[in-house]
């Protein structure tokens, strides 16, 4: 079994993470020195199994709690992730609005206060730098979440461009300033359970918190930024928490009925819910458009442009984007990233970017990018997997329906 | 990975208790023959029950790896009657976060496959080296078992 084969391998380079190359593959850096989040001892003293991700000791799976288990439970009842690996950003002044508008394509100055948006960083060709969510607090103080794996990429890519804005004509109005939140806590509680468990400790109506709104909760005695959604397709929260009380937190928020779940189970929860996972279904050679994602655009700016990239992306949106990201049902066994994508007739179509056998639906189910034409839901494909071609189709997003509080 | 390390212990004491008696099992048989089942490993974490009154080897893989696996939700295994080398790959065995190929740990043809496990992919969880077995195989030559590891040998080949 090769899987196992490289298990040996890799616990003699690295003797305190027993890592098999699936998971290196998917969940690993190259560097030595893995960072840690503030929560590392407590993984450790709930009996996680830790391995590096995206440049963090990250918890795979906790005690003997399967994959499939933990999932479950985070659909049927509330689990609580680390995502302190996470780079949380403020962004404050005056000119903040025309900033963050021209290092993305979405409508903030339109954005309510306290409410979130998924948005992009996009380059100058109008590829994907990275996935985010900005919270919008003031016109002039933003909160800004990228991913750990881009950190070295992203905090260079806004160094470089706050630089150029604040020396601009653009910033008379007020200098922009970046604030990273470094070593902070951030927590996602996520479930159907997990509204009940947070509104027992806080005295702050949760029901007023719908889905893509924020707002700092008095939650016994901490007062914590807290924004409603997450990566699960599930009703939750992310909680954002200074370096000192983020273990605190963490015992709070752990308590019957939320267990600890790691990473694993992060992965086939957010792929059911159709979502992207940076460096498999997004990279820097793809679109918004391409990946589906036009709806993060605001309307106004897809006509006034405006924004890093915007030539790219309006092109996209004109001549229509070569190749979409769409959701695969495949049949018998399950098509994993890099699992090459088939016409019937033989004609190749594109690629898988994730797959898994889907724990609530049962079926396999994957993402991945076809040729425009080939996009639409009821396609017959063909997923290549051990040599064999095995039938698919095309299949709405998300795989399940999501949960979301919407009052 | 506790898990892992739990098995690891598992085995380690079994492997102590029962050096005498697991490697090679005598079995008394209806018709009062006595059989010899000689049971190997691989490094690539495969098992297999060679039989030597009927030439078949039980394929299956080892406790340790369903145990790095986790939950198997699906078995790909060969079809009747394939012949196979050694060292070929024969299925694959998914679990929800990865793939792992399976490795024919003897020459020979595919007498029978465990039809069970399209229904049942867990009984590799449950059961691995029992009820979760993959497929027979009838060797082309016995002596090739000889030269897989000895269940001592395979622990010490994941442990070191």
């Amino acid at each position: 079994m090769t899987v196992l084969r490289a298990v040996s391998v890799l616990r003699a380079s690295l003797p305190r993470h027993n890592v098999p190359r699936y998971l290196s593959r998917r969940f690993s850096t190259p560097s030595e020195g893995l960072r840690k989040t503030g929560l590392y001892d407590f993984h450790i003293e709930n009996g996680a199994k830790m391995v590096p991700f995206a440049g963090y000791s990250m918890p795979l799976a906790y005690a003997d709690v399967g994959q499939v288990a933990s999932h479950n439970h985070v659909r049927n009842s509330a689990g609580l992730f680390d995502v302190g690996h996470m780079v949380q950003s403020n962004f404050r002044g005056q000119t903040a609005t025309g900033f963050l508008e021209w290092l993305t394509p979405s409508s903030l100055a339109a954005l309510s206060p306290y409410t979130s948006t998924l948005s992009v960083l996009l380059n100058e060709k109008g590829g994907i730098i990275d996935d985010t969510i900005i919270t919008k607090h003031a016109p002039d103080a933003f909160y800004v979440v990228t991913n750990a794996g881009r950190r070295d990429v992203d905090l260079p890519w806004f160094r470089g461009k706050l630089e150029e804005w604040n020396a601009s004509e653009k910033a008379k109005g007020g200098k922009v300033e970046m604030e990273v939140l470094e070593n902070w806590g951030l927590l996602a509680l996520q479930g159907p359970a997990a509204a009940a468990y947070l509104q027992a400790l806080t005295s702050f109506d949760l029901r007023l918190l719908t889905f893509g709104k924020s707002a700092f909760v008095p939650i016994e005695g901490f007062n914590l930024h807290v924004a409603r959604g997450g990566y699960t397709g599930e009703d939750g929260f992310e909680i954002s928490i200074p370096p000192s009380q983020t273990v605190d937190v963490a015992k709070l928020l752990s308590k019957t009925p939320v267990q600890l779940t790691g990473l694993g189970a992060r992965d086939s929860l957010r792929l059911e819910a159709g979502m992207c996972l940076y460096g498999h279904d997004l990279d820097e050679t793809t679109s918004p458009i391409e990946a589906g994602l036009s709806w993060v655009i605001g309307k106004d700016r897809k006509e006034t442009g405006g924004f890093i990239g915007a030539e790219g992306v309006r092109q996209h949106l004109k001549d229509g984007p070569p190749r979409r990201r769409v959701g695969l049902i495949v049949e018998g066994a399950p098509a994993r990233e890099g699992a090459k994508i088939f016409a019937p007739s033989g004609e190749e179509l594109g690629i898988v970017t994730s797959g898994i056998p889907s724990p609530t639906l049962h079926k396999n189910i994957a993402m991945g990018y076809v040729k425009s034409g080939s996009h639409k839901k009821g396609t017959d494909v063909e997923v290549e997997v051990r040599n064999k071609r095995r039938k698919a189709v095309v299949s709405p997003l998300p795989f399940i329906k999501p949960n979301y509080w919407r009052g | 990975m506790q898990s892992i390390l739990k098995a690891t212990t598992r085995s380690r004491h079994s492997s102590i208790l029962l050096r005498q008696s697991s490697m090679s099992r005598v079995c008394a048989r209806p018709q009062n023959l006595r059989t010899l089942v000689t049971k190997r490993y691989t490094i690539e974490h495969e098992a297999v029950a060679f039989d030597d009154s009927t030439g078949i080897g039980i394929v299956s893989i080892t406790n340790h790896a369903q145990s790095s696996l986790g939950d198997v939700v699906f078995v790909e295994l060969p079809a009747l009657g394939t012949k196979v080398n050694k060292g070929d790959q024969i299925g694959a065995v998914e679990s929800v976060k990865a793939a792992s190929d399976i490795y024919a740990p003897v020459s020979g043809t595919i007498e029978e496959i465990n039809e069970k496990l399209s229904s049942e992919p867990g009984l590799l969880n449950k059961s691995p080296e029992d009820k979760g077995w993959l497929c027979k195989i009838k060797l082309h030559d016995p002596s090739e078992v000889e030269r897989l590891l000895t269940e001592e040998d395979y622990h010490t080949s994941y442990q070191s």
